[in-house]
């Protein structure tokens, strides 16, 4: 059986770099939601991970 | 007249069904080899016994501690079976199955041995009545209770709270993504499942019982999952005030009803099969 890490965060999407703080994984910032949605999309696909919305303007990708 | 008995009732028990298991026909054969060999064990035990030939009882004894290894080799197979599985079967599931496999042959053995004495005694025609009524009552006897018996299972809403999704007043995750949202709203099935009693509450509680509605579901209805991609993978969350589960899922085929009905007949398991209202605590506490 291989091991895995699971429930953690890969990476954070925001529109609103104030309400991001430290952060132990990449933040990526995006102009507006429809290109943050684009790349939400797109981490999700490279790292297998779910987009969860924390409805203040940041996606995380994180891995379950 | 106690092997083919015997062996008839093994393969009457053998069932091929929807849970992709035991294979056809390789599995099937292992069974019904094994079966055989079980039946002619029961068979045979009363003429030695009434010989008497007790060094033959001995080796019946010895033979029959062999069928102890068929659960291990049941549940060693269908555990590395499950390591490959997007949606798994989990482990309770596979004991329960490990243990059915197990207790069959007893029952073979129980079959032919009966069968066999009654010819010894009586001849042949009561044996051949003898043989008939054993195999019905193994096929009766050996069938638990299904979900359908424990629960009241009705179609559920799903909807979204901001990003939360949910079935009913459950939440069963948060959904970032709105062409993913836009599609569950489209697709996802929701699934109310309502325990009769405080036993059935305690099963549905239990992991190891939702992983085997979901697996018996996604083997038969499908699952739009693939590696990387479980957004829309089936989930079952519990009410925890009132104990009812809400089961989420986005199927191949989209059909409520045989959903529905198909989580009715899915066995409780014996290894999480709630007991509190069989305690004198459980009933107090209950009223």
């Amino acid at each position: 059986m291989d091991i895995q890490m699971q429930d953690y965060l890969l990476a954070i999407i925001t529109i609103n770099p104030e309400s991001v703080k430290g952060a132990g994984c990449p933040v990526f910032l995006a102009t507006d939601e429809e290109q943050q949605q684009k790349i939400s999309l797109l981490l999700a696909r490279i790292l297998a991970g779910d987009v969860h919305d924390l409805e203040n303007g940041v996606y995380v990708i994180v891995k379950h | 007249m106690g092997v083919v008995t015997g062996f008839v009732d093994r393969w009457v028990i053998l069932k091929n069904d929807h849970r992709h298991y035991p294979t056809y026909p390789h599995g099937h054969l292992t069974h019904l080899a094994l079966g055989f060999i079980a039946a002619s064990l029961g068979a045979v035990a009363v003429p030695a016994i009434a010989k008497p030939d007790y060094v033959a009882v001995t080796f019946l004894v010895l033979a029959a501690q062999q069928f102890r290894d068929i659960r291990t080799m049941e549940r060693d197979t269908l555990t590395s079976l499950d390591e490959n599985k997007l949606v798994v079967r989990g482990n309770d599931y596979i004991e329960g199955i490990a243990m059915v496999f197990e207790t069959r042959n007893y029952l073979v053995i129980l079959t032919a041995m009966i069968t066999s004495g009654v010819t010894f005694l009586w001849g042949w025609p009561y044996a051949l009545a003898a043989g008939i009524v054993c195999i019905y009552i193994s096929t009766k006897i050996m069938t638990g209770s299904h979900m359908g018996d424990i629960a009241e299972v009705q179609p559920g809403t799903v909807h979204f709270n901001g990003a939360l999704l949910m079935v009913e007043d459950v939440v069963i995750k948060n959904v970032g993504l709105p062409q993913t949202r836009e599609k569950i709203l489209k697709e996802g099935i929701g699934v109310v499942i309502k325990p009769n009693d405080d036993d059935a509450r305690l099963t549905l509680q239990s992991l190891g019982q939702r992983m085997a509605i979901i697996h018996d579901v996604v083997s038969i209805l499908g699952s739009k999952v693939d590696i990387g991609e479980d957004e829309l993978k089936p989930m079952a969350r519990i009410n925890l005030d009132k104990g009812y589960l809400c089961l989420f899922m986005v199927t191949n085929e989209h059909d409520l009803e045989c959903l529905v009905d198909i989580i009715k007949r899915v066995p409780v398991l014996e290894t999480t099969r709630g007991t509190t209202l069989k305690t004198y605590y459980g009933r107090k506490a209950a009223d």
